[in-house]
């Protein structure tokens, strides 16, 4: 069973950077007039969201965060022992964009650097991964950097996708004090629902060709995309999550032996209002302990999470314990209960 | 369960002046779309406490299907 406990390890700082380009769902394409769609952004919640300029990838945004991070809480980029880059948007297919963002944040050469390949559940598996790291006594602290530009993975003419997604970046500060406490993770993977969401091209399966290029129309809906262009099954992502979801948050509440009330804020992945909308009533969770920026961000993938604590919570977050649930493309899925401790958060970055 | 059904159905999808009974073929109403399977996949979940995969929705047909497959569900 994948659940995991820690004890005395935690995020001391925070921050998120969004490209300053904000993107008005009503008016966002040529392609649908606003009466077609106007029923499918108030569904998913979405009025507008952030878009990076084309010379700006997701490592970008990344250093513009953790560059504030180091810069505001002065600490010594040598102190730093490793650095997680999680992202499905790399700056190349190679080399790993954490070791490209190990050079340029001035860490030293003998950092751990690695990416991590998930979506939606990636702030929970980085999480996980940085607080098992630091259980070794020769690791100081740890950068965890999440970073997307979804606008470019999905089609402006389908409906299903293109008005969900945005970009961002955050970064975590992984520090240990005896203050933060126990923390508790549950992770899971089911890969018999891999065409949930999925880029089919591009990769070796199915590399990339002049017809892996080629749009069509995929559906009676007249929805239109490529090969190369993600896609999403809305139904079964939604009759999945709202499955397993509740089930994993009462499995971590079971294993931290805790119970619903004495957590302060849910931090659920921003994947659309109508989903976690269901999820907050379905739970039973009060809509206030539930913060959330899908209105002005849209789903920024496994950025959402940190995204949302940075521009919700900034002076509330002192000493608060959190459920965080991050969910989607895999299927991936985990939760986490954490103690905030003193946790420091930097005003929101615009690139 | 059959009126209170249609009435939630009814409700989810805002539908005032069409007349639903069991024998109603769901996907031939006229606002019928991919929102509208959501919703009542969602109302079901929430009203019912059951779950209708995407592959089980495909095969119902009238809303006396649905109301069979929740019961079904709900043993």
């Amino acid at each position: 069973m994948s659940t995991l406990k820690f004890n005395g390890v935690g995020i001391r700082a925070l921050a998120a950077c969004v490209p300053a380009r904000v993107i008005r769902n009503l008016t966002y394409t040529d392609h649908f007039r606003p009466e077609e769609i106007s029923q499918v952004i108030e569904k998913i919640g979405v009025i507008e969201r952030r878009f990076a300029d084309d010379a700006i990838c997701s490592s970008d945004l990344c250093y513009e965060a953790a560059s504030k991070i180091l810069l505001e809480n002065a600490i010594d980029p040598k102190e730093i022992d490793a650095l997680l880059f999680v992202s499905q948007t790399p700056d190349y297919r190679m080399p790993a964009t954490s070791i490209i963002l190990q050079n340029r944040l001035g860490l030293r050469i003998d950092t751990i650097a690695f990416d991590i390949n998930l979506g939606c559940s990636g702030f929970i598996y980085g999480l996980a991964v940085a607080f098992s790291l630091m259980g070794n006594s020769g690791i100081r602290k740890i950068l965890l950097l999440n970073g997307e530009t979804r606008s470019r993975v999905y089609s402006s003419k389908d409906r299903q996708a293109a008005f969900l997604f945005g970009d961002a970046g955050s970064a975590a500060l992984i520090d240990r004090s005896e203050s933060f406490g126990e923390s508790f993770f549950s992770l899971n993977s089911d890969g018999s629902k891999e065409d949930y969401i999925k880029v089919m091209a591009g990769g070796s399966r199915y590399p990339t060709s002049l017809q892996t290029m080629t749009e069509r129309v995929v559906d009676e809906n007249g929805n239109i995309r490529s090969d190369e262009h993600g896609f999403m099954r809305g139904g079964d992502v939604f009759t999945f999550v709202i499955k397993a979801v509740p089930a994993d948050i009462n499995r971590i509440l079971n294993f931290a032996e805790t119970d619903i009330k004495s957590i302060d804020y849910y931090i659920l992945h921003q994947a659309n209002k109508f989903i976690n909308d269901h999820l907050i009533r379905k739970l039973k969770l009060e809509q206030e302990k539930v913060p959330s920026t899908i209105h002005k961000f849209g789903n920024t993938s496994s950025v959402s999470i940190p995204l949302t604590i940075v521009s919700e919570l900034k002076n509330m977050a002192k000493g608060k314990k959190l459920l965080l649930s991050g969910f989607g493309v895999g299927m991936s899925w985990g939760s986490c209960i954490i103690n905030l401790d003193k946790l420091l958060i930097s005003e929101l970055v615009e690139l | 369960m059959e009126e209170k059904f249609i009435l939630d159905f009814k409700e989810t999808l805002e539908i005032q002046n069409q007349e639903i009974s069991g024998e109603t073929r769901f996907r031939d109403l006229e606002n019928w779309d991919s929102l509208s399977f959501l919703s009542i996949l969602a109302m079901i979940d929430e009203e019912y406490n059951v779950i209708i995969e995407g592959n089980d929705f495909q095969k119902l047909v009238t809303i006396n299907d649905l109301i069979s497959e929740i019961k079904k569900k709900q043993v």
